[in-house]
């Protein structure tokens, strides 16, 4: 079912990835990591490299928690659309499949200071 | 000679026709669908408009004597708030963040909810439908501007007030409020009455309303109290046309079962979303509490709303599908929020602040189950980093429900330490989403909810992410609206301002 309407009816999306004037939106999480209120939105040029999104703006925005210094992100493991998924440090976001709005969610088993046990 | 004969008087019964009923006519030279051209679209068969009762039975010229006469009362007291020195009677100035967001968000609801009757009044063809519509319309504008009247005189003296209109248009926040009602009045004519007149006036008014005027009162707010009083009569017609509303197309047609349960389910989700932050307040935001958000629920949700729903199973109609995960989120709720408004307040036109530990002890009290094991950890950490000099702000900003239009705060239904993440593809596109409530919502008119405006990615896309220019065009003055309350400026002036009306220092 689409939208009842008197006639044709179609939408046009407004955050296209046309509209951000070259960048890309992407969203990260940090599973039970929960003083984080909602995932990050961040907006990169899709050439960043999968290093440069981590070390920059991912490492500081995770400095609040009391785990991060004890981050190992050689073993980190990482979801995309929620299915489990191995990203290259090297690539650019683009070669390494992460669209506009992806939303890529990061696991360290071990780390939960803040997280009560499920 | 001619004796002069006294006109009788109309009898009430007799003068509801004549100025109802009897104004409406058949179209001569134009068909009737053509002069109600959106009555049939939905799908809402209806046989017979005059079977639509009005229990009020008000006529126009009663209706305006009545509320002349609340006007007069309402600014009478307003007048005497003002003179004297109602702002500082309140408990505590952080009291007036539950206001703030009052004004930004659900006034300018009020003034929606205006158009939007004024709209159906005109689209359904039944006079007696017309004429309540019409009242509500202007209940709602006045509505609107009584809200912003009353709270007026607190812009005189507190930060946050200043730009409630440019906040309604730009601010993050109060896109929640303005997206439920802009689907609304999108909406057809039958949609929008279960989603204002049912959904939101009747099943889920008393959560707002009630607490909103508690607190108030309990907080020493006189100008809210009085404005509430002076809505409250109104509300009360309210809830009846859109409960006549509701049984009216069940008994026209089985047919519309079906289309309204829909209804039912969607507006009652995206009622419960926006007046989520109506949890906060009561939970985080009085200095003097009324009563948790889990006893309001217990009270308006639980107890009002399911003898609602078992009153209406003899039509068919079942309790809306969110309600049990509305029911898990209860005791979670207002920590998510306010954590979150804490983390986001720079960004915010009103204060929060971390609960003090009375009030840390209230909330474990109140919540058993679930403070002490989830929220009162964060709570700590969040405070150890603002003794330390290092405050907690988020800067990461948030993704957003493409429905809602909230932070995606909120976890799995089964697992509290779990975010809820969910996303779907339309077209190429992605959309994400804060529960199953919402997915369903877009699911089913995607080309609706893929125009949404949503704050956050607008942000990169117009301003390319400047959080100053942002706050220039919110109309937030940065270092006096926003941030954490413990030493603010409104904190600042409440303290002393009370101190010279209570002491001589």
């Amino acid at each position: 079912m689409t939208v009842a309407a008197i006639k044709e009816y179609v939408g046009v999306p407004r955050d296209r990835v046309e509209n951000f004037n070259g960048k890309q939106l992407v969203y990260v999480s940090w599973d039970h990591h929960l003083l984080f209120a909602a995932p990050f939105l961040l907006c990169l040029p899709p050439q960043t490299t999968f290093r440069e999104l981590v070390e920059g703006p991912l490492s500081a925005l995770v400095q609040p928690d009391p785990d991060a210094a004890a981050i190992d992100w050689t073993k980190v493991e990482w979801l995309k659309s929620n299915q489990p998924w191995t990203p290259d440090f090297e690539r650019s976001l683009a070669d390494n499949g992460i669209g506009h709005k992806d939303q890529l969610r990061m696991r360290t088993p071990g780390l939960a200071s803040l997280s009560a046990a499920a | 000679m001619d004796m002069k004969v006294a006109k009788k008087k109309l009898g009430l019964k007799e003068k509801y026709r004549l100025m109802t009923r009897d104004l409406g006519w058949e179209p001569t030279y134009r068909a009737k669908d053509e002069v109600f051209p959106y009555v049939n679209y939905e799908g809402i068969k209806v046989h017979d408009w005059d079977k639509w009762e009005d229990p009020f039975r008000l006529t126009m010229d009663s209706y305006w004597k009545y509320q002349a006469e609340k006007e007069r009362k309402f600014y009478a007291i307003i007048d005497a708030h003002a003179q004297n020195n109602g702002h500082l009677n309140i408990t505590d100035a952080r009291y007036l963040s539950a206001l703030k967001i009052f004004l930004q968000a659900i006034s300018p609801g009020e003034y929606a909810a205006h158009k939007g009757f004024a709209r159906v009044g005109r689209e359904f063809p039944g006079v007696g439908t017309q004429v309540a519509c019409q009242m509500q319309a202007i209940d709602e504008i006045r509505h609107a501007q009584t809200q912003i009247h009353a709270l007026s005189n607190y812009n005189k003296y507190y930060d946050g007030f200043h730009a409630f209109a440019d906040a309604r248009d730009r601010i993050w926040y109060t896109s929640v409020a303005r997206s439920f009602f802009d689907d609304a009045m999108s909406a057809g004519p039958f949609e929008f009455m279960i989603a204002i007149g049912f959904s939101f006036e009747y099943v889920l008014t008393n959560l707002l309303f009630v607490p909103f005027m508690s607190g108030a009162a309990y907080n020493g707010d006189m100008a809210t109290v009085t404005f509430g009083f002076s809505a409250q009569s109104d509300e009360a017609r309210h809830m009846t046309l859109g409960l006549e509303c509701i049984k009216f197309m069940l008994e026209q047609d089985p047919d519309n079962l079906p289309i309204v349960q829909g209804w039912l389910d969607k507006w009652f989700w995206r009622g419960f979303r926006v007046l989520g932050l109506v949890s906060t307040m009561m939970d985080y935001m009085l200095p003097k509490r009324v009563m948790s958000w889990r006893e309001a629920w217990e009270i308006y949700g639980v107890e009002n709303g399911g003898a609602l729903f078992k009153d209406l199973a003899r039509y068919g109609v079942r309790p809306p599908k969110g309600w049990d995960d509305a029911e898990k989120a209860i005791d979670h709720m207002s920590h998510q929020f306010m954590l979150g408004l804490y983390q986001w307040s720079f960004g915010t036109s009103f204060h929060s602040w971390i609960p003090s530990d009375e009030d840390m002890d209230w909330l474990s009290a109140k919540y058993p189950t679930t403070f002490d094991k989830y929220y009162r950890p964060r709570w700590d950490h969040i405070r150890k980093l603002a003794v330390a000099g290092t405050p907690f702000k988020n800067f990461g900003l948030a993704k957003l429900c493409q429905t809602c239009q909230l932070p995606v705060v909120f976890t799995e239904p089964d697992d509290a330490t779990m975010s809820c993440h969910r996303e779907t593809e339309y077209k190429g596109e992605k959309y994400h989403f804060c529960s199953d409530g919402c997915q369903h919502i877009f699911d089913n008119e995607p080309e609706k909810y893929v125009q949404a405006w949503l704050p956050m990615p607008s942000l990169f896309q117009e301003l390319n992410g400047d959080i100053g220019a942002w706050m220039n065009w919110v109309g937030l003055r940065d270092g006096e609206d926003n941030g954490d309350y413990s030493g603010s400026r409104d904190q600042r002036n409440f303290d002393q301002w009370r101190g010279m009306a209570t002491s001589n220092t």
